[in-house]
């Protein structure tokens, strides 16, 4: 049986009429590094903070290590480690100082591992933290989150305007807390070659609304990219299944298809096609092919290229 | 070791089969001799910075394909080569690395005579003292 560390049923968050959540169920596998993707707007910050039980939801439910989001005791808090996107601290306090003030907040607190982290960032700890660099903000803040040893880490775009040195210690970091394997991490990102090196679950969001929740191994076998050509322009397509996304370039018709079985490869022949081969798909391509509009079109590179056909 | 693994991200090739790619093919070679240690699970995801669990699948992917054995407590090593394909498989393979080999060759306008010869060369230098192996 698969222990859980989040769950939530149908969670949807209204902000005024804008639906910014829609009735979103996920189960967060304990062990798990856990991604979250979907572009800017796409309502990963507002599931976050429902399941965080710092927003409170219009429909639906969260839990969060065997407690009601809505509900969560001191106890379990001090069981979760939350980095937010720009990595608060109080710019006031020196680097020591935020350490003596966070460890106040929980029961355990380990000396080694903040100063481990602070070491590696290089920070001293006689600075103040409004004048640390963003980098080094985001090392005091990782250093904040690992000290107390949580068991769930929750990071919203931890990498966000980090340098590929201060990335690539992120990145570190989280490895090693999934070497035990009873710690669980939930993070947002837009770097899929991070979230390759990292995750085994990821979690799709696409306005606002859940669109893939698998482990990546599936996300990867799941989906398929074919590349048709044909005599003349490309038609428009009919409805194919699990059609995700289409674009046209140089004349060839290339196919994101989602759940592709035995039928597909001929469903795509029988659109007129003169030649139809699947090609293999990255995790980034597959991610940028959910993340697109889904109309037929043309790249971008192509349209700007060629002549207006339109005054 | 002679043998250095590299991965690279954002390729149509899973990191995990990226791993056993390189370790089945580096054993093929001889980079990779019967009886080396590969490193340990933990050790090869921190010097990749790739998750655990990743490098985990690809060993058990190897030890299932019989390229690796785990002997208890004293690590991964490289196993004695054992065919594990059909007569059938193995041909398959073969045909499908010949084609490659072949259409690249005609492309560049070599003649029959200079491909039969290089191929030859090649041979001679990936199988040590000349010995053909018959299994």
């Amino acid at each position: 049986m698969t222990d859980f560390v989040i769950r939530s049923q149908n969670l949807t968050r209204y902000f005024g009429r804008k639906c910014a959540v829609d009735q979103v169920t996920l189960s967060v596998p304990r062990g798990s590094v856990f991604a979250v993707l979907g572009r800017n707007g796409s309502g990963k910050t507002t599931l976050i903070r429902m399941l965080l039980g710092l927003l409170s939801p219009s429909r639906g439910t969260g839990e969060v290590l065997g407690c009601s989001s809505a509900a969560l005791t001191a106890a379990v808090r001090s069981r979760i480690g939350y980095m937010t996107e720009s990595h608060f601290v109080y710019g006031w306090m020196r680097v020591r100082e935020c350490a003596a003030f966070q460890a106040g907040c929980f029961p355990r607190w380990n000396a080694k591992v903040f100063n481990s982290v602070v070491d590696y960032f290089g920070l001293d700890a006689e600075a103040k933290a409004k004048n640390l660099s963003r980098g080094e903000r985001a090392g005091l803040s990782l250093a904040l989150m690992l000290a107390p040893e949580p068991e769930l880490l929750v990071l919203d775009d931890p990498a966000l305007g980090l340098d590929p040195v201060a990335r690539r210690a992120l990145v570190e970091a989280m490895l090693a807390v999934t070497a035990d394997k009873d710690r669980t991490i939930l993070f947002s990102s837009h770097l899929l070659d991070d979230v390759e090196r990292v995750a085994d679950h990821v979690a799709i969001l696409d306005r606002s609304a859940l669109r893939v929740h698998c482990a990546v191994d599936d996300f990867r076998d799941r989906i398929g990219r074919w590349i048709l050509t044909y005599a003349d322009h490309p038609p428009v397509l009919p409805p194919i299944r699990g059609l995700i996304y289409t674009s046209v370039i140089d004349q060839a018709l290339h196919v994101t298809i989602a759940n592709p079985d035995e039928r597909t490869q001929a469903e795509l022949e029988a659109t007129g096609a003169a030649t139809v081969s699947r090609t293999q798909l990255s995790l980034d391509q597959a991610v940028i092919d959910y993340l697109s509009d889904r109309r037929q079109r043309t790249s971008l590179l192509t349209a700007v290229a060629q002549e207006p056909t339109l005054a | 070791m002679a043998f250095d693994l590299n991965i690279s991200t954002g390729s149509s090739v899973p990191i995990f089969r990226q791993i056993v790619d390189q370790v089945r093919c580096a054993a093929a070679h001889g980079s990779l001799a019967v009886g080396d240690r590969l490193p340990s699970v933990r050790a090869l995801a921190e010097r990749l910075v790739v998750n655990h669990n990743t490098v985990a699948k690809a060993y058990n992917d190897l030890i299932r394909d019989g390229v690796i054995e785990s002997r208890h407590g004293l690590g991964v090593f490289v196993a004695k080569r054992r065919s594990i394909f059909t007569k059938a498989e193995r041909t398959r393979r073969l045909d499908a690395a010949l084609d490659a080999f072949l259409s690249e060759a005609l492309v560049l306008e070599f003649s029959n005579e200079e491909i039969q010869l290089a191929l030859e060369r090649k041979l001679q230098a990936a199988l040590p003292s000349g010995a053909a192996s018959h299994d």
